[in-house]
C-alpha cells in the first residue's frame, strides 16, 4: 500500500476502514539466506538495504520483543555527521546523506528534519579543536559552520552569554544535522523491508548458535531452530549476551545512559544544541517536548534505568546555557542500554566464526547511524567486503593499534 | 458573577476571600481551593483546548493526574506553563490563562483541525507530507510544530531560586491518606525515623473527598488528629506539598517540595526544595486514580470523574452541575449520587452498565440499569446526554466512573511490572518491587477504607519489626469495609461518534483500532503510534483503558496483551528544581589561586582552566588589546624577567623505600637512577599506550619525590597512579599525596630569573650558582628568611627558569616579595597566554598536542619509552599501527608570507593535491603570534613531518574558507640549543 | 546507589568514580612471550557480565581506597564489597 496525501483523504472519507498492517506477521521458515537477530534500526534497515540493493530477500529479521525496541524505540533522535577522524567521518556522511533521502526511498514520513546542530564551545583549546573537526568535515565533504559568539547572540539569544560560569565563545554549526522521528525509523525500515519479502519476526528470541566445524549454520530461537547461511548479529545493547553463545568475547561494556523530555511546550528551541563544558544536549521535537540527555551514569549495567545524581547533573548543564527552561518541568526519564566500545566507535565486522557477522559498539551514537549502519552492513553480509565508508569499523583494529577515538579517552568505555 | 456554584460545608476557609484572574476575568475564591475548584465555584465549565483537534475541555479530575485543565500560570518571567489547575491552590492575586488555542478560549481558530480529523487519524502523518520533498521541512513542518505544543514558556531567565537537601529516615510512608496515615501513626509510635510525604496541601487524601466515618468521627476529623497526633512528635518529619517522584536504587527516593507555589510570590526564598530522601524502607501508600468510560463525544467541559465531583462537593463546597447525571460501573457512581443529593445538587439520573438491583436509593434520579451513555451534546460545555436506548437527558455535569487504577507508578521505576487483578479489574503491584518498599491500601488494590488503614498499619508493623523496632499493639482504626467490586466496561459502543480515550493528545477508540489494524499492536506500538499516555499526565487516566480497547481488538486477554509501566518522575518536576543552585556564576565552583587577589589588583584578566581561574594577561597602562599585553609579558621575559602563578600543575607527593621503582612504573622513561637533587622530565602512557601527561618528577631525597602534572589531568594522574599502586602493585612501599592545593608555585623565567631569586632565597640554603644549582636541579630552601620553599630549575618558557614553590598560605606574599625584588629588573607578571605563546616558540607539546591520540612517536619521542623496563603502556604502546613511519610527527610551521597568521585547526595537504580526507596530511594543533620573531608560528602533526623540513604545504581552513602555504620547520623556534636554559 | 565502603561504612554513589570490571586488577606479566595478545585482552575484551559483577569503584571524594564492589548489573543489587588492594593481593600481585 503507498502512502499519500491521496490516500489519507480516500481512506478517511471511508472511516479508515481500508488501511493494512504495515508488516507481515509470518511464521519462522526453516531456513534462510539471512538470519539478522535484532529487529532494532539498524537490524531492520539492514534487511531493508539487503533486499533492495543487493537483491538478498529471503531474510528474517529475528526480534525478541516488539521491533523497535531497544534503543532507536528511546533516544534523543539526532543525526548529524559532524565526526573527525577519517574512520568515522565519512561513515557518517553516507548516513547522513541517506536521511535526507530517506523518506521518498521508503515511503514513509520519519519527519527527517534538518535543524541544525551547534556545539558550542568555552575555551581557546576547544575552539582549535573544533575548527579542526570542521575542517575535518569539509574534507570529507560534509557541511560546518563556525559560528563566534555574537554570531550565535544575535541567532540564539536565549543562551546564557553574560552570566555563565564558562562563557560561550563559540560554536560549530552542522546545519544539516538534525532530529528524526525515532519510532518512524524502526516501522518505515519493517515496512519497506517486509514488501519487499523480508520476513520479520516479533517475540522470537535467539537462545543459541549452531555452529559446526567453526562455522554458523542458524540459531535455535524460542519458537525453534531456524537455518541460515549467514547470521548477522545486531543487538546494541544485548550484544555481549548474545556473542556470549557463540564463544565470542568482544570489546564492548554495556552501559546504561539515561535521557529526558519535558512536557509539550510552544517553540523554544530552532535545533540541537550541545553545552560543551557540562552534560547536556537538547532538541525539541515537533510535538514540543525538549528532548535532552547528558552522560553516560558511568557504572555496567543492563538495568534500563539509571539514578539521581545524572539527572541532577544534566539538569544543571541545561540551566548553565539556557536559564529560561527553568520552570520547564521533565515529564519522562529513561534509561537505554548502550553497547559501549573500547574507542567510543563502532563496529562492523565478519567475526572468528565463519558466517557469523556483528554489528554493535555504537556507544551512544547510533540512531544517527542507522542507514549508514544497515547499508554497509547489508554489504558486508551479501559481499563479505567492506564498504568503503567502513573499512576501519573492524574488530581487530585494537589488535593492531588503530583506535578511533573521537573523545581521546582510551580504551575506557564509559568515557566515550 | 461570585461564585455561583459555591455551596455549604467543605474545608475552605470562607473568612479568606482569594482574588484571581482567569483569561483576564476577576474572579474570587476562598482559602483552601484548588485553582480548579475556584474555577467550578465561578462557573468557568470551559478551561482548555485538547492537543490536537482543540476540542473545548473542562475539569477531569481533582488531582495531578489531570490532562484538560492545564494552565499558564502567573506572567512575565515567572509564567509556568501546563500547570495543572487541580493542583494549583489558589492564591490571592492568582493570574492563569488558558493554553494552546488561537483567538480566545471561546473561539478558537484552531479548532478548525476537529473538522478535518477523519484525514489526522493516529499516525496520519507517516503517510504523507513526504512530496515535494523539500516542503516537508520548508511548510509542513514549521505549521505543525507551531501548532503543537501546549503552553509557552517565558522565555525569560527563570526568576526563582531552589535547593536541594538530603533526608534519611527508618520509613518513608508516601502518601498521607488513610493507608499511609495509618501507616505513619504506627511506625511513629514505635520511635522509628518516619517520613510521611503527600503531594496534596490538605493531608487525608480522599477522606477529606468522602463522607466515610473513621473511628466514629468523620474521615476528615480523624485524619486532622491523627496528623496533630503526628506533628508533635519529634521523630516524625510530615512533608505536605511534597511529590515524591521517583524511587532509585538503595531505598533512595526523589522528592519535590513546593515551599512558595501557594504564595503570591516566593519573597527570596527558594521557590522548591529537591529532596533526596534515603530510607531504610518504604511504603507507598499512593491510593489510587479513578478512570473514565469512554464513549461518544465523552470529552465535553462538564463531564468529570465521578471522585472528582464528590471531591469538589465535599471537600471545596462547590456545585460542578446544577443537574448531574452518574455514569457508572460500580458502586462509587452511587455513592457520588447519594453525596450530591446530600447537598442538595438535583441528580437527574444514574446510569449503571451494570444490571441488576440498584445499590442505593437516589432521591429524585431515575434509575438506569444495564445501559451507557453513546452522545453527548453541548458546545462549550455539556448539555445533554444520549443514552443506549437513545433516550436524551438534559444535565450539565456527568459524573463518569469506569473503576480506580491503583498507583502503581512508583512500583514500576525499578522494573517491577504490574499484575492483572481479575477482582477489581485493575493492575496491582506486582512480585518486583523497589528494594524495601512494600504498597499499603489502595495502591495495592485495597479499595475500601477499612481495608486501607488496616494495610497501612500492618505495612508499617512489618517494616518496622524487620528494622528491629517493636510496634505497640494499637488496634487499626476503624472504618466502613464493603468491598469494592466492578464490572470492566473500558468504553461503550457508540457508532460513528468518537469517544476519547486519552483527552490531552486526542486519541479516540477508533486511533487504537486503526493501531490493530495497522499491526501496531504491542502495548508499547500502540502508544508510539497513537501517542496514547504520552501527554502530560503520562496516561494516568488513559493507558489502562486503550490497553483494555486493544486486547479487544486482539481477542486476547488483558494481561495476555500487556501491561502499562511507568517511568520516572511520578509527576513532571522543573527543571530549575533539579539544578537547584547550580547555574549562572554557581554551576561549578571556582578555584582560585594564591596570586588570585594579587593579580585581580594588579589588572588581570582571568580565564576559565577546567574549575581554576588563572590569569590570562595583565593589562599594563593603556595597553590597547591583550596583544599588546601579551607580547610585552613574552618580550619582557625573555629579555629580563617574568613571573607566573604555575599553582595550578598538579602536584604529587610520592614517599617510601619503592618510591623511585613505582615512578619507573607509572612513567615510560626511566627514573629509578635519577640522582637526589635532580629533576627529570617525563612522560607518562595510559595503559593502551597512547601519552596521555608529561610533567617533572624532582627527587628530594632518597625515598621521596615531587611530581608535577598538567593542570588538566592533577585529578586524573594521581587516580591512575593510586589505581597502579593499590590494584597493580600493592606490595610496593609507596604512598601518594595530592599537595596541589598544598604549595603556591610560581616561574621565574628570564635572563635575571637568577638575579632576582637570589633575593629571595637565602644565602645559607641554597647556592644560586649554575655549578651548585644547574638546569634540572631541586632542592629544599627557605626564603625571605626562613620560610620553607623548594626551589626547581626547570623551564617551560625556554629561558633561564626555575619553579619556586612556599606553603599555599604565604603564596600572596611571596608574589609580593618576587614582584618587589624584581623592580630593578622590571619584572612583569604573565598570564598563560603568554605562557602558551613562550612555550609554543619553544616547541613544548601541551593540551592541544596531548589530546588523547597522540603517541610518544607521534611527538618524536618513541625512545623515551625505556625498553629494559616494565611501565604502563608499555606493550600496547608497541602495536604496529601507533609506529607507522609515515605516522604523524610533531614540527613547527611558519607562514611562506610572514605576514600571515597561522589558524590552529589546519588541516595540511601536499602541494597540487585535492581537499579529500583521503589526502589529508595533519593538522596544526597550535599557533601563536611569536613577537620574538615578528611572525606567527604554529606547531602541528604532519605525516612523516621530521623528514620533510624546508617543504612548503598547504594549511587549508575550509571553516574560514581560506588556505596559506606554510613551511615545515623545527618545533624549536627559539634557542634550539637550549642555551638559555642552561646559563 | 550507596557503597558500603568497608572503612567508612554506607557512601553515597556520588563520592565514587567507576573504573570498571575488576579483571583489570590482572595485568599481563610484561615479559610474558604472549605479551602483546595477553596486553590486548587486558585492554580491550570484556566478559559484560549480565548479573553479579565485581568491579572497581575509586572513592576519589572520600579516602581514595580503590574498591572491589560486587554489583548485578540486572538489578544494581550489591553484595559485597572489599578493598581492592586485599583483593589484588588475594590474587597474587605483589610488587
Amino acid at each position: 500500500m503507498h502512502y499519500s496525501a491521496l490516500r489519507i483523504l480516500k481512506e478517511g472519507l471511508t472511516g479508515n476502514k481500508g488501511w493494512k498492517p504495515v508488516w507481515r506477521e509470518p511464521e519462522p521458515k526453516a531456513e534462510y539466506d539471512v538470519i539478522i537477530i535484532g529487529g532494532g534500526g539498524h537490524g531492520l534497515a539492514t534487511a531493508y538495504y539487503l533486499a533492495k540493493e543487493y537483491g538478498i530477500t529471503n531474510v528474517a529479521v529475528l526480534e525478541k520483543s516488539w521491533i523497535g525496541s531497544g534503543n532507536v524505540g528511546r533516544n534523543t533522535t539526532i543525526i548529524r555527521s559532524n565526526y573527525l577522524l577519517p574512520g568515522n567521518e565519512p561513515f557518517y556522511e553516507l548516513s547522513l546523506k541517506l536521511w535526507e533521502g530517506l523518506e521518498q526511498d521508503f515511503n514513509y514520513n520519519a519527519m527527517v528534519s534538518q535543524r541544525s546542530i551547534l556545539n558550542l564551545l568555552h575555551s581557546d583549546a576547544q575552539r582549535d579543536a573544533f575548527i579542526r573537526r570542521g575542517n575535518a568535515m569539509f574534507l570529507a565533504g560534509a557541511d560546518a559552520e563556525f559560528a563566534t559568539a555574537d554570531q550565535l547572540r544575535a541567532e540564539l539569544p536565549f543562551l546564557d552569554f553574560d552570566n555563565a560560569r564558562f562563557p560561550i565563545k563559540g560554536g560549530l554549526f552542522q546545519r544539516r544535522g538534525g532530529t528524526v522521528r525515532h519510532d518512524a525509523v524502526a516501522w518505515g525500515y519493517a515496512r519497506g523491508a517486509d514488501r519487499r519479502g523480508v520476513d520479520i519476526i516479533q517475540n522470537c528470541e535467539v537462545t543459541g548458535f549452531d555452529i559446526e566445524n567453526g562455522v554458523c549454520r542458524g540459531v535455535q530461537t524460542s519458537r525453534g531452530p531456524i537455518r541460515a547461511r549467514k547470521v548477522a548479529m545486531c543487538v546494541a545493547g544485548s550484544s555481549g549476551r548474545v556473542a556470549a553463545m557463540a564463544g565470542l568475547r568482544l570489546p564492548i561494556e554495556s552501559h546504561v545512559l539515561q535521557a529526558f523530555v519535558t512536557e509539550g511546550l510552544k517553540p523554544v528551541i530552532p535545533g540541537v544544541i550541545t553545552f560543551g563544558a557540562g552534560h547536556f544536549y537538547v532538541s525539541q521535537s515537533d510535538k514540543g517536548g525538549l528532548v535532552f540527555g547528558g552522560d553516560l551514569d558511568g557504572y555496567n549495567s543492563y538495568a534500563s534505568r539509571g539514578n539521581l545524581p545524572v539527572v541532577e547533573d544534566v539538569a544543571e548543564g541545561g540551566m548553565a546555557i539556557m536559564p529560561i527552561i527553568g520552570r520547564a518541568r521533565l515529564l519522562r526519564s529513561w534509561g537505554g542500554i548502550m553497547d559501549m566500545s573500547m574507542d567510543g566507535s563502532p563496529y562492523i565486522d565478519k567475526t572468528s566464526v565463519g558466517g557469523l557477522y556483528f554489528n554493535g559498539g555504537w556507544c551512544y551514537g547510533g540512531f544517527k547511524a542507522t542507514p549508514g549502519s544497515g547499508l554497509c552492513y547489508a554489504h558486508l553480509i551479501a559481499k563479505d567486503t567492506y564498504h568503503p565508508v567502513a573499512t576501519e569499523l573492524r574488530l581487530d583494529r585494537f589488535r593492531r593499534g588503530h583506535m578511533i577515538d573521537e573523545k581521546g579517552q582510551g580504551n575506557q568505555p564509559n568515557l566515550h | 458573577m461570585s461564585q455561583i456554584n459555591r455551596i455549604t460545608g467543605g474545608l475552605v476557609d470562607r473568612s479568606r476571600t482569594m482574588n484571581f484572574t482567569f483569561n483576564g476575568k476577576s474572579m474570587q475564591g476562598y482559602a483552601g481551593d484548588t485553582l480548579a475548584s475556584a474555577l467550578l465555584a465561578n462557573g468557568q465549565v470551559l478551561v482548555g483546548r485538547s492537543f490536537k483537534y482543540h476540542r473545548p475541555r473542562g475539569i477531569l479530575t481533582d488531582g495531578s493526574e489531570e490532562p484538560n485543565a492545564l494552565v499558564e500560570l502567573r506572567s512575565g518571567a515567572a509564567q509556568e506553563p501546563n500547570t495543572r489547575a487541580t493542583v494549583t491552590e489558589l492564591f490571592d492575586g492568582l493570574t492563569a490563562a488558558s493554553q494552546n488555542h488561537r483567538g480566545s478560549l471561546e473561539n478558537d481558530f484552531m479548532a478548525i483541525t476537529d473538522l478535518a480529523s477523519p484525514f489526522l487519524s493516529a499516525g496520519f502523518y507517516y503517510k504523507t507530507f513526504m512530496w515535494p520533498a523539500a516542503f516537508w521541512e520548508k511548510v509542513y513542518e514549521p505549521i505543525i510544530r507551531k501548532s503543537a505544543g501546549l503552553g509557552r514558556l517565558s522565555m525569560q531567565e527563570d526568576p526563582d531560586t531552589y535547593d536541594k537537601g538530603f533526608l534519611h529516615c527508618d520509613l518513608l510512608v508516601i502518601g498521607a491518606g488513610p493507608a499511609g496515615l495509618s501507616a505513619a501513626l504506627a511506625a511513629a509510635r514505635s520511635g522509628a525515623r518516619v517520613i510521611l510525604a503527600d503531594e496534596d496541601f490538605a493531608p487525608g487524601g480522599r477522606l477529606n473527598s468522602e463522607t466515610y466515618a473513621v473511628d466514629g468521627m468523620s474521615g476528615t476529623d480523624w485524619a486532622t488528629q491523627a496528623v496533630a497526633e503526628l506533628t508533635s512528635m519529634d521523630n516524625v518529619r510530615l512533608m505536605t506539598r511534597t511529590t515524591v517522584y521517583g524511587a532509585y536504587d538503595h531505598g533512595i527516593y526523589g522528592a519535590l517540595e513546593r515551599c512558595t507555589d501557594h504564595l503570591p510570590g516566593a519573597g527570596g526564598k527558594p521557590r522548591q526544595v529537591l529532596w533526596r530522601i534515603y530510607s531504610k524502607r518504604a511504603v507507598l501508600a499512593a491510593g489510587a486514580t479513578e478512570r473514565p468510560i469512554a464513549f461518544g463525544n465523552n470529552d465535553r467541559p462538564g463531564i468529570m470523574l465521578a471522585s472528582a465531583v464528590r471531591t469538589y462537593v465535599n471537600r471545596f463546597g462547590v456545585a460542578p452541575g446544577k443537574r448531574v447525571a452518574v455514569l457508572t460501573n460500580n458502586d462509587d457512581g452511587w455513592r457520588t449520587a447519594h453525596d450530591l443529593v446530600a447537598k442538595g445538587i438535583a441528580v437527574t439520573a444514574v446510569i449503571d452498565t451494570r444490571n441488576g438491583p440498584a445499590p442505593l436509593e437516589v432521591a429524585g434520579a431515575r434509575h438506569i440499569r444495564g445501559a451507557g451513555v453513546v452522545d453527548t451534546a453541548g458546545r462549550r460545555a455539556l448539555s445533554r446526554i444520549t443514552l443506549t436506548d437513545g433516550q436524551m437527558i438534559d444535565t450539565d455535569c456527568l459524573a463518569v466512573s469506569g473503576g480506580w487504577n491503583p498507583a502503581v507508578h512508583l512500583t514500576c521505576h525499578q522494573q517491577g511490572r504490574p499484575v492483572w487483578n481479575e477482582q477489581i479489574s485493575a493492575f496491582v503491584p506486582g512480585n518486583i518491587l523497589p528494594a524495601g518498599m512494600v504498597v499499603a491500601g489502595a495502591a495495592n488494590g485495597a479499595l475500601s477504607l477499612g481495608a486501607a488503614l488496616t494495610a497501612g498499619r500492618d505495612a508499617a508493623n512489618a517494616q518496622l519489626s524487620d528494622l528491629g523496632f517493636t510496634a505497640p499493639d494499637t488496634a487499626a482504626p476503624t472504618a466502613e469495609d464493603e468491598g469494592f467490586s466492578c464490572e470492566p466496561k473500558w468504553h461503550i459502543p457508540s457508532g460513528k461518534k468518537r469517544a476519547w480515550v486519552d483527552f490531552q493528545n486526542d486519541v479516540t477508540v477508533k486511533d487504537i483500532r486503526l493501531s490493530h489494524r495497522e499491526g501496531f499492536k504491542s502495548v508499547e506500538h500502540l502508544k508510539r503510534y497513537t501517542t496514547t499516555g504520552m501527554a502530560t499526565d503520562q496516561g494516568k487516566t488513559s493507558n489502562m483503558s486503550a490497553l483494555a480497547i486493544m486486547s479487544e481488538c486482539t481477542g486476547k486477554s488483558i494481561p495476555e496483551t500487556g501491561t502499562t509501566i511507568f517511568r520516572p518522575p511520578y509527576t513532571p518536576v522543573p527543571i530549575g528544581a533539579l539544578a537547584g543552585r547550580s547555574r549562572g556564576k554557581d554551576f561549578r565552583p571556582y578555584r582560585l589561586t594564591p596570586s588570585h587577589e594579587w593579580a585581580t589588583r594588579h589588572g588581570a584578566t582571568f580565564v576559565e582552566v577546567g574549575n581554576w581561574l588563572r590569569a590570562q594577561w595583565f593589562v599594563k597602562g593603556n595597553e590597547n588589546g591583550w596583544r599588546d599585553s601579551v607580547d610585552r609579558e613574552v618580550l619582557n621575559t625573555r629579555n629580563s624577567v617574568g613571573i607566573c602563578d604555575v599553582t595550578t600543575l598538579g602536584k604529587i607527593d610520592i614517599q617510601g623505600k619503592d618510591a623511585a621503582e613505582f615512578l619507573n612504573k607509572v612513567y615510560a622513561n626511566a627514573f629509578a637512577k635519577l640522582a637526589v637533587g635532580r629533576v627529570r622530565y617525563g612522560i607518562m602512557l595510559r595503559e593502551d599506550g597512547i601519552c596521555y601527561d608529561d610533567g617533572t618528577t624532582a627527587r628530594m631525597s632518597e625515598n621521596h619525590f615531587v611530581m608535577t602534572t598538567t593542570t588538566a589531568n592533577a585529578v586524573l594522574v594521581f587516580r591512575r597512579m593510586e589505581f597502579a599502586r593499590q590494584c597493580l602493585f600493592p606490595e610496593m612501599d609507596v604512598h601518594l599525596i595530592s599537595t596541589t592545593d598544598a604549595w603556591a608555585q610560581f616561574a621565574v623565567a628570564g635572563p635575571n630569573a637568577r638575579k632576582l631569586l637570589s633575593k629571595i632565597v637565602d644565602a645559607d640554603s641554597q647556592d644560586m650558582s649554575n655549578e651548585a644549582f644547574p638546569f634540572m636541579a631541586c632542592g629544599e630552601v627557605t626564603v625571605c628568611g626562613g620560610t620553607p620553599g623548594r626551589l626547581f630549575r626547570i623551564s617551560f618558557s625556554g629561558e633561564l627558569a626555575y619553579e619556586i614553590a612556599v606553603p599555599a598560605r604565604y603564596g600572596n606574599s611571596l608574589i609580593e616579595a618576587l614582584m618587589k625584588a624584581g623592580e630593578e629588573f622590571g619584572a612583569c607578571p604573565y598570564g598563560t597566554e603568554a605562557l602558551g605563546v613562550m612555550r609554543i616558540e619553544k616547541g613544548h607539546a601541551a593540551g592541544n598536542e596531548l589530546d588523547g591520540r597522540t603517541t610518544a612517536h607521534m611527538l618524536g619521542m618513541g625512545g623515551m619509552v625505556s625498553k629494559k623496563k616494565d611501565s604502563i603502556g608499555k606493550i600496547l604502546s608497541q602495536r604496529p599501527d601507533m609506529n607507522r613511519d609515515d605516522a604523524e610527527r610533531l614540527v613547527g610551521f611558519r607562514p611562506v608570507d610572514r605576514s600571515q597568521k597561522l589558524i590552529a585547526g589546519s588541516h595540511f595537504l601536499t602541494k597540487g593535491d585535492e581537499a579529500t580526507m583521503a589526502n589529508d596530511q595533519g593538522w596544526m594543533t597550535s599557533v601563536a603570534w611569536s613577537p620574538s620573531l615578528n611572525h606567527s608560528v604554529g606547531l602541528g602533526f604532519i605525516k612523516s613531518g621530521h623528514t620533510r623540513m624546508g617543504e612548503i604545504v598547504r594549511a587549508v581552513s575550509p571553516v574560514h574558507n581560506t588556505e596559506m602555504d606554510v613551511e615545515i620547520v623545527s618545533a624549536h623556534f627559539i634557542d634550539p640549543e637550549g642555551e638559555r636554559l642552561r646559563a | 546507589m550507596i557503597i558500603n565502603h568497608p572503612l567508612l561504612g554506607p557512601r553515597d554513589v556520588a563520592e565514587f568514580i567507576y573504573l570498571g570490571d575488576a579483571c583489570l586488577i590482572d595485568r599481563p606479566d610484561w615479559e610474558a612471550d604472549d605479551a602483546a595478545e595477553a596486553f590486548h585482552e587486558y585492554g580491550y575484551l570484556r566478559d559484560n557480565i549480565a548479573g553479579p559483577m565485581q568491579e572497581l569503584w575509586y572513592h576519589e571524594q572520600g579516602d581514595r581506597s580503590w574498591l572491589v564492589v560486587t554489583r548485578d548489573t540486572l538489578t544494581h543489587e550489591i553484595t559485597n564489597v572489599e578493598m581492592a588492594r586485599d583483593v589484588a593481593r588475594a590474587r597474587g600481585r605483589s610488587k
